[in-house]
């Protein structure tokens, strides 16, 4: 606690969204600072390094025209924290939070650092609820459990908004575990909080978010940080969406679905920064520390045991170059519980959404399934469906080569399921699925070709 | 009993012995062809999603061992949730008691504190070298070695020191060594005879196996398994790429099995790789031939194969198969490897080889149902 303000006017250099500031006295890392511009202008940053009396300030705005001889900066003795209230529902902030929905800031009923605090793993309670998603190739074959974070991998040029908007729109918690499982599209289902993060969006895409997030009967909440803002502010964004995401699940007892896209933005700004530090450049001149920064975020998902509310996670992240071996879906896909791989060819056949099965992959299926929570032949039904499809597809190369004809009889029946499989297990448009649908759609499947479950 | 150790030194010991023992994981791939001894040390790397924690768990519930200290360096929260609820409810398949009473836990997910990643590794193995030092084998499973090592990294980095390969600093491949170098058999001070076995996984990027990591783990191991990502997406679990893989205690324990379990362990081995050796030759024929264009011998070892992979090789973790004792292990790769010679020999008599296959096939298939996914 200081006993007066510190302002300092020694500004000694400036490197993209790094300023070095000259003789300063009692700074702390992480402390918040405000740069004052010769017209009144104010920008927002943060203590990063201090070497001696020479302290390194991470700016989230746009440095180009700083004076360096007359700006000021001020050091305010605080951490950045988010504002938190109930009231928060049904706003849209910027990437910064501040309001930019015309309503003034809410009063807030506390404050919360915004870099969180780690669950400790023995806290934690297991992820085994369904959710249902309405989609069948997710529900049926990759199930979503609360709790968890599944991200998903697109391509650009693919539909990932379309996607993650049908998830929004259809994913309802099927509560009652209790209940017999054949009763279950008749039971009560929950709605979810969705707490929207959106990381250097143009304005088309944010607007279709937008339009689908308030035609919904959930309620949400929106952090956006568009194309055009500052890409260093997209470092603070998620980190605001999670606070005020962890606040209403862990202690207001909700259950919130936090939606980040995309993660590639995120990632590029946090190489920026390090770029600017001088620091040395790992794979793809990503920094060294993005795996432990990425973790910070992600495994913000979770369940608290002995509290009712849950955070589930879905980033979006697109693949440079269709890599899925890049840095960015590489360390992602280390950190969270599976993915959901978009495929560019299912794309091109018209199919939606364009899911492909093979790499897909939910690590949290096995306890959200089954008798207890979605049916007792849902194992067996996603097996059966996984492992012809696979064989299915693997005979593709074989039938490119040799011909349809030339194959045997087994071989073309397996062939003519994996087509089939597309088209009507894979494809649904925009249509909804409860998951007993799409498991009696997997079984007729099956049986139409008289495979054997 | 209680006292305090500086976690970087390695508790002294009166001599280390080589192992001659076989550490029984349950698992068949592992136990069958890739055998790792107590006071051994293995690593399996695989890209993600290629099962690397489900195989750590699974050791850790079925090993043969007195004591398992877990590290989750740098993984997931809820997966260590889900294993501290599991080994709560389970029991340990050689004594019946409950699976927590034996295992203890050194966890720092990914979104801890860096520098307390480094040190959670030192922790783990020294908590290891303790009960070791009591005459008990211990193993020590760690998830994963190159969260570490990133970790490492990290801090190198903070303090500006002169980077090797890919960032990590030069002496990487030495702590590394150093570390590994803990796990063995020792005849305690106390005159008894304890073991530390250490099973790493090791998370390469991008599935890359040439990275600084990897590379230095291969070094000092004893066991290297192969994680495979196509066998993965294939649902062929646990991933094992049996070409790629191998392991140096072979000879050492070999003795141990013919002893133990079954004479004729190590020809049932031999003939197994053989196979399956000859099944990868086949396979590029059969993709331009297709499998009727082929003699019937072949087809006959192409099916054998097949049923080496699916019912042998592969098993799953979630059902009554995830434990398989050295017992059944051997039983099953007897049953298969009579049925090849069986059928090789009517097949010298004349029957035709659809019969051979159909008379066999309903029986398996739907066995293999039964078992669920």
């Amino acid at each position: 606690m200081r006993l007066s303000e510190h302002r300092y006017k020694t500004i000694s250099s400036i490197a993209g969204p790094l300023l070095r500031v000259r003789d300063i006295f009692n700074a702390r890392t992480g402390e918040v600072v405000t740069i004052v511009t010769p017209d009144e202008k104010k920008l927002d940053g943060e203590v990063l390094e201090i070497v001696e009396d020479t302290v390194l300030i991470q700016v989230f705005a746009e440095t180009r025209g700083l004076d360096i001889e007359k700006s000021t900066v001020i050091f305010t003795d605080r951490f950045r924290d988010a504002l938190l209230s109930p009231d928060i529902i049904g706003r849209i902030f910027n990437g910064s939070f501040k309001p930019i929905d015309d309503l003034p800031m809410f009063a807030p009923e506390k404050k919360s650092p915004i870099t969180g605090f780690a669950i400790n793993p023995a806290a934690r309670a297991k992820p085994e609820e369904f959710i249902e998603t309405g989609i069948s190739v997710i529900d049926g074959l990759n199930t979503l459990v609360k709790g968890q974070k599944l991200p998903v991998f697109s391509c650009s040029g693919l539909p990932s908004k379309e996607v993650v908007a049908s998830i929004l729109k259809n994913s309802r918690l099927v509560s009652s575990p209790d209940e017999p499982s054949g009763n279950r599209t008749t039971s009560e289902s929950k709605e979810f909080i969705i707490v929207f993060s959106a990381l250097g969006l143009t304005f088309r895409d944010y607007s279709y978010y937008l339009s689908v997030l308030k035609n919904m009967k959930s309620r949400f909440i929106a952090f956006v940080n568009m194309a055009d803002e500052p890409a260093i502010e997209r470092i603070l964004t998620p980190r605001f969406a999670l606070t005020t995401a962890e606040y209403l699940a862990f202690e207001k007892g909700m259950d919130v679905l936090v939606v980040i896209t995309d993660m590639t933005n995120y990632c590029d700004a946090l190489r920026e920064i390090s770029t600017a530090r001088e620091e040395l450049p790992g794979r793809r001149g990503y920094p060294g520390f993005m795996y432990s920064d990425l973790a910070s975020l992600y495994e913000r998902a979770g369940r608290i045991r002995g509290i009712k509310g849950s955070l589930t996670m879905i980033p979006v992240v697109t693949m440079p170059e269709d890599d899925i071996t890049h840095p960015i879906p590489d360390l992602t896909g280390y950190i969270t519980e599976g993915q959901i791989v978009l495929s560019r060819e299912l794309h091109q056949k018209g199919i939606f959404p364009p899911i492909d099965v093979l790499p897909s992959l939910s690590r949290l299926m096995q306890k959200g399934i089954g008798a207890g929570h979605t049916r007792e032949d849902h194992r067996k039904v996603a097996h059966g469906l996984y492992k012809y499809y696979a064989k299915g597809r693997d005979l593709r190369k074989l039938e490119s080569i040799i011909g349809k004809e030339g194959m045997p009889q087994k071989d073309r029946v397996l062939l003519d399921f994996a087509e089939e499989f597309e088209q009507e297990f894979i494809h649904q448009g925009l249509s909804r699925r409860s998951v007993n649908e799409t498991l009696d759609r997997g079984i007729s499947l099956m049986k139409q070709f008289n495979l054997n479950l | 009993m209680n006292h305090e150790w500086s976690i970087r030194i390695p508790r002294p010991y009166r001599k280390k012995i080589s192992p001659r023992e076989p550490l029984i994981t349950g698992q068949r791939a592992i136990d069958f062809l890739f055998s790792i001894a107590k006071g051994g040390i293995a690593i399996f790397p695989g890209g993600f999603g290629t099962g690397k924690t489900i195989l750590e768990q699974s050791i850790a519930k079925f090993a043969d061992v007195d004591i398992v200290v877990y590290v989750g360096c740098g993984e997931r929260g809820n997966e260590m949730a889900e294993m501290i609820e599991e080994f709560e409810l389970l029991n340990d398949p050689w004594t019946q008691s409950r699976l927590m009473k034996r295992t203890i836990l050194v966890i720092n997910t990914s979104n801890m504190p860096v520098a307390a990643r480094e040190a959670s590794i030192y922790t783990a193995v020294t908590i290891a070298e303790y009960y070791r030092d009591m005459g008990y084998h211990v193993i020590l499973l760690a998830d994963s070695i190159s969260r570490w090592a990133e970790a490492l990294r990290e801090i190198s980095s903070s303090l500006e020191e002169m980077p090797g390969e890919e960032g990590y600093p030069t002496y990487l491949s030495s702590r590394l060594s150093g570390f590994i170098e803990r796990a063995g058999v020792v005849e305690t001070y106390s005159g008894t005879v304890g073991s530390l076995t250490m099973v790493l996984s090791v998370s390469p990027p991008g599935g890359d196996f040439t990275e600084p990591v990897t590379q230095s783990c291969l070094r000092t191991t004893g066991t290297f398994l192969m994680l495979d990502t196509s066998l993965a997406h294939k649902r062929h679990f646990p991933a094992i790429n049996w070409f790629q893989s191998y392991s140096l205690y072979a000879d050492e324990l070999s003795g141990h099995y013919k002893e133990h379990v079954a004479p004729e362990w190590e020809t049932a081995q031999v003939r197994c790789r053989e196979i399956l050796q000859k099944e990868e030759a086949l396979r590029e024929v059969v993709e331009i031939v297709g499998i009727e264009g082929i003699q019937d011998e072949d087809r006959l070892m192409l099916h054998t194969a097949e049923r080496l992979r699916t019912e042998f090789l592969s098993q799953n973790a979630y059902t009554e198969d995830a434990f398989s004792s050295l017992e059944q292990t051997f039983s099953a790769i007897k049953g298969i490897l009579d049925f090849y010679n069986n059928a090789e020999k009517q097949l010298k008599d004349g029957v035709p080889i659809s019969e051979i296959l159909v008379e066999k096939k309903p029986v398996h298939a739907k066995q293999k149902t039964s078992e669920g996914s």
